[in-house]
């Protein structure tokens, strides 16, 4: 059944069995973990899972537990993509042999750090290579599970371990690096980007992904409690405060085509309802320094820059061929 | 006795004869970055892919790091997978290297060992090789380019090995092995099958309390690389040197049974003792140096010096009882190393003999000749005044220095 | 409570032998939620949003199901269930 044909509602969903098990270790009110238990209700067959080291990881194999109940393999931090490559050659292999019997799905989880820094080298070779894998970035905007220190998909501003708020700097002095336009960028079938809240274009999305007969990208924006020094019981909350707010977009891109999806194509027809960063970020103990008389001018920088590249996602979506 | 099989004589280089026995294996996937000098064997086997010689999925990864992660991934998988390197490559896989041995994912690398940076230096050396030795692969290293593919089809073998599950590296001289010609004996495509045949899953038992097949699998789903807190990580660990310890016997089987299809044995498979039964002063030598040396002993041996020469084929797991047996009537040993330990007093191949010489009945002397860093080329000349400092040792009783330098200009 | 085992017991590769469904992480909670089933709706955004799958879709008995012994009282149920129906209550007690 193709993403087309599959018509779901919650009790679908909620009538399959978990394949990201109960009595994990992730923190109260995780996001992530919410956004892994949504990815595997949304798989469609035989499913082989790979992930990077990080929260994720950590917190769902502590041996001799697992909270797998699918094949599910570990290697190192960078490597969740060329783990992806060596099972997608082996599927491949086994195939030419006349070994498998049906077709395996491969997804790859990956934090931040798994994903834009230490694992960015492995992600592009992969892709490139045109590997049939679905790529699913958790992004809690930081390395959460060595300790909150900054990654390159930490937002300006936010503080975090390695950028603290100081008396001279206030957070992290970088915008957050355009992951997901750098995948589509690499002539990627399809990318997209998600979040929890919207749970039924996050699972529409995987399947997407998983339908590709090659490399797929989604960003999924993962809120971290403990992270971000937020409400643990406001995590999916946030999840759509910032696409309400155009902090986080949610769009598809297929065959380098975006598109925006149906929560953001409602605010862009509606500008008058986009919300101010501030109301996304006011929450949020790594910006609480920003309100401040000295963090003012990151306010208005972090406001800024959500409206350009609002204002550029717009433009790109508008471009038909 | 069974009459060896019929082979074929070709003209192959070190890494041309890597990458045929590679051929011949049924290899599912290879994954690998090129670097000088093994460059060859990717090439080679390129060649071999892109003329639907072999059923293999190559995959050019982006780096080594990648490479040997693809391989640990499609092993997981139940494939067989092969990959090569050399130094800075090598180097690079370190902290997967750890990680292949620890998931016991029987990947097979052959090294074209050559010199680390810096400075930058492409030729051979051997370590590449040597800094690679706690990281729990197997280990071999040959003398010749006909070495190289007997122990290619032997590394399959041993790897794959239930008591072993280890992944093995075959280390062959950069440039001096690689990348020379020489006459290389072939066996047909069947009886290698026959020889290396297809490769056999362990069970394990998994979460789900089944008895399955080890390896990734919808059908039987299991976690593999799983975080191990302190109250287990231990145990994991004894498991991987419980497999080292196997791997002594399982290398001599195989070799032992290769040698019977073939009629070519390496001494038992871990060392090959050369004119050492009455020796009085040895070298023990580690790759292609062994070729060299016995032209040395040979023509010592025509003066009536009692020299001998211990090759060392199997550096990991480091055979114990062969070396001790080996050198126990020996006087004075000078164990030739192909790389640098700095500030451990001596190479590794010193270091490791010299350990399990410790607790030997008679202790000989033995003392380090480095040697041929960044392909320093080494002269049968250079290497016979190192038995003739050890003349001086035996005649003198006693050792004034334990490290010395050949060939360096001091 | 079992001995862990030692090496030669164990699976080599670190291949987990349990699954983590035995391991509770109910006591973790500070707060518990509390269900006012009149107010439910039976939408189903409760089981498909807890990070931890406590809250179950039971389709033969047509109703929700908390699992205390993995709710971990983070209170994303309670914040976005549409009709107010779940509260979290500070109690040891999950009556």
């Amino acid at each position: 059944m193709t993403t087309q044909e599959w018509k779901f509602n919650t009790r679908d969903i909620a009538e399959k069995p978990d394949l990201f098990l109960s009595g994990h270790r992730a923190c109260a009110g995780c996001a992530p973990a919410t956004v892994l238990r949504m990815v595997m209700k949304a798989t469609r067959g035989p499913t082989i899972v790979t992930e990077a080291t990080g929260c994720m990881e950590v917190i769902s194999s502590i041996y001799p537990y697992t909270s797998w109940a699918t094949p599910w393999l570990h290697t190192a931090f960078e490597t969740a993509a060329a783990n992806a490559s060596g099972i997608d050659a082996a599927l491949k292999a086994q195939k030419r042999k006349g070994q498998l019997k049906q077709h395996i799905d491969v997804i790859a989880f990956a934090g931040d750090g798994g994903t834009y820094d230490i694992g960015l080298q492995a992600l592009s070779g992969a892709v490139e290579r045109g590997h049939d894998f679905l790529f699913v970035l958790y992004d809690n905007e930081g390395y959460m599970n060595t300790g909150i220190q900054r990654s390159s998909g930490t937002p300006l501003g936010a503080a975090t371990t390695t950028t603290p708020a100081g008396s001279v700097m206030l957070g992290k002095l970088q915008h957050k690096k355009p992951i997901s336009d750098i995948m589509v960028a690499h002539d990627m079938e399809y990318v997209a980007t998600a979040s929890p809240y919207y749970w039924k274009d996050l699972m529409t999305k995987v399947r997407k992904g998983l339908e590709v007969e090659g490399p797929a990208f989604l960003h999924v924006f993962s809120p971290c409690p403990r992270g971000w020094r937020s409400d643990p019981a406001k995590s999916i909350d946030y999840s759509k405060l910032a696409v309400e707010s155009c902090v986080f977009p949610l769009w598809e891109a297929v065959n380098g085509q975006y598109q925006l999806s149906t929560p953001s194509k409602l605010v862009a027809l509606a500008p008058q309802k986009k919300k101010p960063v501030t109301e996304y970020l006011k929450g949020q103990g790594r910006y609480r320094h920003l309100f401040t008389p000295q963090g003012k001018k990151v306010l208005d920088e972090i406001q800024r820059w959500t409206d350009e590249r609002w204002a550029k996602l717009l433009k790109k979506c508008e471009q038909t061929p | 006795m069974k009459s060896i099989c019929k082979q074929e004589l070709l003209a192959l280089n070190g890494d041309e004869s890597v990458a045929y026995a590679v051929k011949q294996s049924d290899v599912d996937v290879v994954a690998a970055y090129p670097i000088t000098p093994q460059t060859i064997i990717v090439e080679k086997y390129s060649e071999y892919v892109a003329n639907g010689e072999v059923q293999t999925e190559f995959v050019c990864t982006e780096s080594e790091h990648s490479a040997i992660t693809a391989c640990i991934a499609a092993s997981a998988m139940g494939s067989r997978t092969f990959t090569a390197s050399a130094s800075a490559g090598l180097a690079l896989m370190h902290e997967m290297l750890f990680v292949t041995s620890g998931c016991r994912t029987p990947v097979v690398m052959a090294v074209a060992n050559r010199a680390l940076s810096a400075p930058l230096n492409i030729n051979g050396d051997q370590s590449d090789g040597m800094a690679q030795r706690d990281c729990g692969w197997i280990q071999i290293y040959v003398e010749n380019a006909q070495e190289a593919y007997d122990s290619m089809l032997q590394a399959f073998r041993i790897a794959e090995d239930k008591h072993v599950l280890l992944p093995l590296m075959v280390g062959l001289d950069g440039f001096t092995l690689s990348h020379t010609l020489e006459n290389v004996k072939v066996l047909s495509d069947s009886v290698v099958q026959q020889f290396v045949g297809e490769r056999q899953l362990p069970n394990v038992l998994t979460h789900e309390g089944k008895t399955v097949p080890f390896k990734l699998d919808p059908e039987n789903p299991m976690t593999m690389g799983p975080i191990a807190m302190p109250n287990y990580y231990f145990e994991f660990k004894r498991q991987q040197e419980e497999a080292m310890k196997n791997a002594l016997s399982v290398i001599q089987q195989v070799h032992d049974e290769y040698a019977e299809v073939t009629g070519r044995s390496y001494g038992n498979g871990l060392v090959e003792a050369y004119k050492l039964e009455d020796a009085e002063i040895a070298t023990v030598c580690v790759g292609s140096t062994a070729g060299t040396m016995k032209v040395v002993v040979d023509e010592l041996r025509q003066e009536g010096v009692k020299a001998g020469l211990l090759k060392l084929r199997t550096f990991r797991p480091f055979p114990l009882e062969a070396v001790r047996s080996a050198l126990k009537n020996v006087k004075a040993v000078a164990v030739m190393d192909k790389s640098m330990s700095f500030g451990g007093n001596g190479g590794a191949v010193f270091q490791e003999v010299r350990h399990v010489m410790y607790d030997a009945e008679v202790h000989p002397f033995i003392v380090d000749f480095i040697y041929g860093l960044g392909g320093r080329d080494t002269s049968p000349k250079e290497f016979r005044r190192v038995y003739d400092d050890l003349h001086k040792i035996v005649h003198a009783g006693r050792v004034d220095k334990l490290v010395h330098f050949v060939g360096l200009r001091e | 409570m079992s001995r862990e085992k030692n090496w030669k017991e164990i699976s080599p590769a670190g291949v987990s032998s349990k699954s983590s469904i035995g391991f509770l992480t109910g006591d973790w909670k500070t707060f518990t939620p509390i269900r006012d089933l009149e107010k439910c709706t039976t939408c189903l955004l409760c089981v498909l949003y807890c990070p931890d799958g406590a809250i179950r879709w039971r389709p033969e008995l047509g109703k929700i199901e908390f699992d205390y012994n993995f709710c971990k009282g983070c209170g994303i149920c309670a914040n976005e269930c549409p009709t107010k129906a779940i509260t979290m209550k500070l109690e040891q007690d999950e009556e």
